[in-house]
Order: structure tokens, then sequence, then C-alpha cells
């Protein structure tokens, strides 16, 4: 396998592929890296390699920080071991595109997981690489889209989990969180009260925490959005991405892929120009951004964005970096900007996204109604959950008509559509 | 003034092994001085050439975030709880 080590992103110092997450040099993050030297070069190979792999995330295993390769039996059988990810739809939107003006839009719709995010990609690299190093337990600090993940793998795969979320969560994640069986752990306090509590949890446990001390590990499973994406597109990197801004990890690794595949000649061309979208009630990125700061100064969230709400995002410097480097951007929209996004996406796709998915659409529409996005580019939008997560934000937008069961009661209640 | 540090496991091998220690200070600036008085060696860990925070270092007094208050002049009541922790991505 080509995974090599952990190295700081700052100092560049190495350590071990252990459950090891901040630089003990200069308290940076740690990354994985990998040696590709003796990696297939024949790029034809590599692609038929890929190609002839299972129908989900493990046919990027060679990407992928495991040593001993995907789980369970090689191939193809691989896809029937545990709660495997990947493999979503990218769908082509003409009619999303049509009403923004736009030539040519893909949504990514990330939603078709296994737990309904793209959480399950991260999740299913964590807990396998979690096994690997010996783990019994696994944990984590969620907005809730991680929770539903954690504590759906630790049942597929017969690990206990505890899952720490903020006590005010909306009850479709909490729901189909606890359903699992895990340990679940209602913090009065926001997410940023979760995370710095698990964070001390985590020094005195021997636990693994997906995405705090693994994750190194955890946080790759992101660039298979972009494998996939690149896949799906003919072996081709699109123009731009639209893609929502928590912590950040997302949207930086989203990036690395392409830049990984590039290197190894699997792909050519330029990093796509990457949008990272906030919802104005916590978008600590967009402001830095739009102020023309490297760091971004936490805030306290306040949003129906709840998979959003990171006040204090640790990779929001390397975002603001990449968003510039590449000609993008982070923007940040309203709640009832958010709640018309996830109406536009709904109505001109057929896909029923969560507020996150709202963020990101209400973000497009901001582009390209500012004229950011030229004409002939090719845009994917990525969409990270789904609707039935966040049933509140798209509660009284409709009218139901309430009729007696009877053709006259119809016909009167809905004139239009009296037979003629 | 006593303050009550708590030192994160990544620092412990810079801090003798201590897991905490009680120091004094009327700000967090002076009690984290009175911290790198005592192991030199978690001064340049933690903080720029400058004086600033290292980007990836959070310090809480007593759980609230110190950017939220005052910053490192932010003020020490005594018998209070510093916490340096390490920023992590979420989720």
């Amino acid at each position: 396998m080509a995974v090599s080590h952990l190295e700081c992103k700052e100092c560049k110092a190495e350590y071990p592929l252990e459950a090891l997450y901040v630089c003990e040099r200069c308290f940076g993050p740690l990354e994985v890296a990998y040696d590709h030297s003796r990696s297939q070069r024949d790029v034809g190979a590599l692609r038929r390699r890929i190609q002839g792999g299972p129908q989900n995330i493990w046919r990027y295993a060679d990407f992928l920080p495991l040593a001993g390769g995907p789980p369970g039996p090689s191939g193809r059988l691989a896809s029937r071991v545990g709660l495997p990810a990947g493999c979503t739809p990218l769908i082509r939107a003409d009619r999303l595109a049509e009403r923004l003006g736009l030539r040519e839009v893909w949504v990514k719709n990330d939603a078709a997981n296994p737990t309904h995010s793209f959480k399950d990609r991260v999740v299913s690299v964590a807990v396998t690489r979690a096994r690997e190093l010996g783990f019994e337990t696994i944990a984590c600090a969620s907005t809730g889209n991680l929770a539903n993940s954690v504590a759906a793998h630790g049942a597929a795969l017969g690990m206990d989990s505890y899952v720490f979320i903020p006590a005010d969560l909306e009850e479709q994640k909490i729901l189909a969180t606890g359903v699992y069986g895990t340990k679940l752990v209602g913090v009065r306090g926001s997410y940023d009260d979760v995370n710095r509590l698990c964070t001390e949890l985590c020094a005195e446990r021997d636990w693994a925490f997906v995405n705090i001390n693994l994750r190194p590990y955890y946080a790759e499973g992101s660039k298979t959005l972009a494998f996939e994406i690149a896949e799906q597109l003919g072996w081709e990197i699109p123009d731009r991405c639209v893609i929502p801004v928590a912590s950040g990890s997302l949207f930086t690794k989203i990036a690395k892929g392409f830049q990984e595949w590039t290197e190894l000649g699997l792909l050519e061309g330029e990093t796509p120009k990457m949008n990272g979208a906030q919802a104005e009630g916590c978008s600590p990125v967009a402001s830095a951004f739009a102020a023309g700061q490297a760091v971004c100064r936490p805030v306290k969230p306040d949003t129906i964005a709840k998979s959003l709400a990171i006040g204090n995002p640790a990779d929001g410097p390397y975002a603001l970096e990449l968003a510039r480097n590449t000609g993008g951007s982070v923007d940040a929209v309203n709640d009832d900007e958010i709640r018309a996004g996830i109406a536009l996406l709904a109505q001109t796709t057929g896909i029923f996204t969560e507020t996150a998915g709202g963020v990101s659409t209400a973000v497009l529409s901001k582009l390209a109604a500012r004229g950011d996005i030229d004409p002939d580019e090719r845009v994917v939008l990525v969409i990270t959950g789904d609707g039935l997560k966040t049933l509140d934000a798209v509660r009284d937008t409709f009218e139901t008509y309430k009729i007696d069961p009877s053709v006259e009661a119809f016909e009167s209640s809905v004139p239009e559509a009296v037979a003629v | 003034m006593a303050v009550l540090v708590k030192i994160p496991t990544q620092l412990r091998a810079a801090a003798d092994g201590e897991s905490e220690a009680l120091l004094s200070g009327a700000t967090v600036q002076e009690v984290l001085d009175d911290l790198f008085e005592r192991f030199g060696e978690l001064r340049t860990r933690i903080s720029d050439d400058d004086g600033t925070l290292r980007r990836f270092v959070n310090v809480y007094l007593a759980g609230e975030d110190i950017r939220f208050l005052d910053g490192l002049a932010t003020p020490v009541p005594d018998g209070a709880e510093l916490t340096i922790l390490p920023a992590v991505a979420g989720g």
C-alpha cells in the first residue's frame, strides 16, 4: 500500500501511522502522507484496477490510509462487508442549470449513502483503520450526520460506540442515531462545547474518536467524493465545485482528491474553482474570506443549518487558502435563502436535501446571480445529506388541500383540475 | 492567586509528564507566562515568536474559549481553571 506516515501540516514533522492527530512540536494538525513512487505508472492499468473494484469507496483503497487494503474478501465481495459507503449518483441537473442561467450543472447526491449523508465515507475509513489499530470502541463528537453514521457502523461491525451531540439537535437526527443501540450523550451546549469535551475525554480513554484521535484517517475518506466525481465525469475534473463548509475538512479534502489523482496522471488540468458555502448564522470562514483574513474568528452559531454549526472551524485557514488559490470564494446565505435553496433543488431535480444542501444550493444561486460563473463552466454542486433529517426546515412551506372524499369536494377545492 | 492549568497529553512530555499545574497570574497572559517560566519548552510549542498563541491552540477559561472573552488579556479569578487543547476539525 502507498500509505507512508503521518505528517504535520504546519512544520512537516513526521509521525508513525498511529492514533495521533496533533503535532507535539507545534500543535499543528497531522495528515496522512503517501508514497506512490512504487505505484502503477500506467494510467490505463490504474484506471482498469479502479473500475474493476467494488461499487463503493473501497475501489479507491489504493489512495486511502489503510495498511491492509480494503476490508473483507478481495474484489467485488468487499461491498458486502460492514456498511460501505460511496458510489452515489452524479446527476445532470439541466432544469436547475436553466433556472440559474448556467449551462452545465451536476449534482453529486451524497444523501444516497447508508445513513443518508457523506459522513459514511469518512466513518468507513476511520472505523476500518480503528480496527487495524486494535480499538474496540468507537466514538465521535457530532452535529448529527456523523452521529447517525458512527452509531450505524458500530452496529454493523459489532463495536461499542459512544456518540456525543448537542442536546438541542433536530429530533430526526437523534432518533436516527439512538435506533442503532449506541450510547447516546446529549450535551447541554453547542457543538464546539461537545468537541471540547470529547477532546478532553479522548486523552484519558482507549477509544477511537473518529473525528479526534482518528481524524487524519477519517478526513481522508472525503477524497473519495472527488475520485467519484472525476470517474463519473469520464476521468475529467469539473471547472467548479460548490461545497458546504463546517470545519472545512470536506472542502479541502475534495480538492486534495483531485490534486492527488492529477499528480498520478489519472486526471489532467487545474484544481476546480472551489466555492465554500456557509450559513450566515455560523459563517466564520465566509466572514474571514470577505475580510481578507488568513484565520477565522470563532462565533456562536445560530442557524437552522445545524450540521454546519461549527463556530470554531479547525480547517478554516486551509479552506480560506484553497478558495483564494483556486479563484473560488466562501459565501454565506441566510435562513430564508437556505429554505429557498432546499425548495429550488427539490423542484428542479427531485432531490430533497437537508439544510446543509440548502446552503450549497443557495450559494450556487448567489454565485450565478452575481455573474461569478462563466456560462461555459461545468459546475458540480455537492449535496451532503438527506432532507428527511431536517424536516422542520420545510414545515409549513406549502399548502395541502384537505377535502372530503368526493369528486365535488375535490373540484371545488382544486378548480384548475376540473375535468372538461 | 492560584489557577489550575490543564495540560493536554501532547504537551506533557515538555512539562515533566504533568497533566496539570497550579500557577498564578491575574490574566491569561500572566498565567501562561508563569507556565512558560516553569516549563520553558512549552513557550515555543504553543506560541509564535511574537508571543501570540499559535492558530491551532485553543485556551478555555472555565470552559469558555478566551477568544469570546478578552483573549490573552482576559482577567482570571482566583481558583479558576484554564484548559489548553488542540483545535480539532469537527463533523
